[in-house]
């Protein structure tokens, strides 16, 4: 097998760091929100997305499971369930 | 035409013959000669070249990696720490496959400081994924350069090539050296066109991660391009001695080895004293004979096994040691000894090392001591 060693704008797209995740992923409660972007900030993966209060949601397709998120919200209104809990979303 | 020059004059004017869009280096003793030359014709405006001064060794490796990677044909030198400060950069050059070809005017390492010369330098950076050539000439030291370019940017290669050669006894030594015209040397070599390269109006990531998922395999295509060189190196010696009229490279040279009971195995200038010493031994009736090591890395281990074919002993002389272990020629050639079913007794031995002479009489020395006791690492000429 032959591998292309140097890659194009958008490549690690196909690098799904979702699969990093171990045992919890954050849920985002969408109660307490102040819209203050600190998770969208903080985000090593740069997949949260959202503007108003009570918007803001990740994609469980990329979301290492840092918890990074979790732990910087003012409002502990992000919180790190176990993987088996509730279906994602 | 030819000149009487230096080793490290051959190899600047060969550089300055595949003109190379940028060369960076950083002075050190005895490389510093081949990029003074370059230097000079820079300034002088014989060579349409970008000269960049760096800070450190480190830095002119990283350069000449931009550069290679921006398109560039390059060219950098080293020796010794200067080589050793490298090494992060020349496994990153070799691993985004860029064809660099660098000059390692081979001297010992530190500590205790010396300047003089042993293969050492070279030796520890030998899994770092570069060919390795090791001249044996002053006249081979350019001329390796040709081939090395030629090499190093064939596509089905794209490995970078270290040309080494022995600080003083080469760079220094003055020896009547045929540098070709340019015309001949464009017939020869290409102009350099990369597939790729860092292009603004084209972005593009050269080195990017590689996870567990495919280092494995990007390794694995390193490796055997490295092994596909073994092909390419000796039918580009083969079209240099059509073109240029001399041999120069290859994998191997065999000299006097035909009917040999007994051989050296070596790299490098030392051969020259060898193929004396055998010569004189040759005239009181012991069949002697030597195995030039041309090609270091990838390692000729077939064409080694097939030279060696019925020589009884064989005495590895390394210039260089892995402490603890064995000189490096001498592990490998023993690998090869054993994969090619050889029934050769091969002994190790350690010479030269921080610049001490390698005398005539130092290779009747390891002539006689291969008749004796089996050694792996065995040092000749250590005091008392
Ligand atoms: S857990 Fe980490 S990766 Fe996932 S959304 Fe939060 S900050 Fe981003
Ligand atoms: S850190 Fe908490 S409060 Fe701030 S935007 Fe994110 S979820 Fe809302």
């Amino acid at each position: 097998m032959s591998v292309n060693i140097n890659s194009r704008p958008g490549s690690a797209r196909n690098n799904r760091t979702g699969s990093w995740r171990v045992d919890r992923r954050p849920k985002f409660l969408r109660q307490n929100c102040i819209a203050c972007r600190l998770c969208l900030l903080v985000c090593p993966e740069g997949i949260i997305t959202g503007k108003a209060k009570n918007s803001f949601e990740t994609d469980y397709v990329y979301c290492k499971g840092c918890g990074l998120c979790a732990a910087v919200c003012p409002k502990k209104d992000i919180e790190m369930i176990p993987e088996d809990t509730e279906t994602e979303g | 035409m030819k000149d009487f020059i230096e080793g490290s004059d051959a190899v600047a004017r060969a550089v300055a013959l595949c003109r190379p869009g940028v060369i960076s280096a950083y002075p050190i003793t005895p490389q510093t000669h081949i990029v003074e030359f370059l230097a000079s014709m820079v300034a002088d405006g014989k060579l349409k070249s970008q000269f960049i001064n760096v800070e450190s060794e480190h830095s002119a490796a990283s350069l000449v990696l931009g550069a290679s990677a921006a398109g560039e044909r390059v060219f950098s030198a080293s020796s010794s720490q200067g080589l050793i400060l490298m090494s992060e950069v020349l496994f990153n050059i070799a691993g985004m496959r860029m064809p660099v070809v660098l000059a390692c005017v081979n001297r010992a390492l530190s500590a205790p400081i010396n300047i003089w010369n042993d293969q050492q330098d070279s030796m520890a950076v030998r899994d770092s994924g570069w060919i390795q050539l090791y001249a044996e000439t002053g006249q081979e030291c350019g001329d390796l350069i040709f081939q090395a370019y030629r090499l190093a940017e064939s596509p089905e290669v794209r490995v970078p090539v270290m040309v080494c050669l022995d600080g003083y006894l080469l760079s220094h030594g003055l020896e009547v050296v045929d540098v070709p015209e340019a015309a001949e040397v464009d017939k020869f070599l290409p102009p350099y066109r990369p597939t790729e390269k860092l292009d603004p109006a084209v972005p593009m990531t050269f080195g990017p991660l590689a996870g567990p998922d495919y280092y494995l395999e990007i390794r694995h295509d390193l490796h055997a391009a490295m092994r596909g060189a073994l092909k390419l190196i000796p039918s580009i010696a083969a079209d240099f001695s059509r073109q240029f009229g001399r041999n120069s490279g290859g994998l191997v040279e065999a000299y006097r080895l035909e009917d040999a009971e007994l051989a050296i195995v070596a790299a490098g200038s030392v051969c020259g004293t060898i193929k004396e010493a055998i010569d004189a031994l040759r005239q009181e009736g012991v069949k002697a004979g030597l195995l030039r090591l041309v090609t270091y890395r990838p390692f000729p281990e077939e064409a080694v096994s097939a030279a060696l074919a019925g020589v009884g002993r064989v005495a590895v002389l390394d210039k260089a040691i892995s402490l603890g272990a064995t000189g490096p020629i001498y592990a490998d050639l023993a690998t090869a000894l054993v994969r090619g079913k050889h029934q050769a007794r091969v002994n190790g031995y350690i010479a030269g090392l921080g610049g001490r002479d390698i005398t005539i009489e130092t290779i009747r020395e390891i002539f006689t001591r291969l008749s004796g006791e089996e050694v792996s690492a065995g040092f000749v000429g250590l005091k008392g």
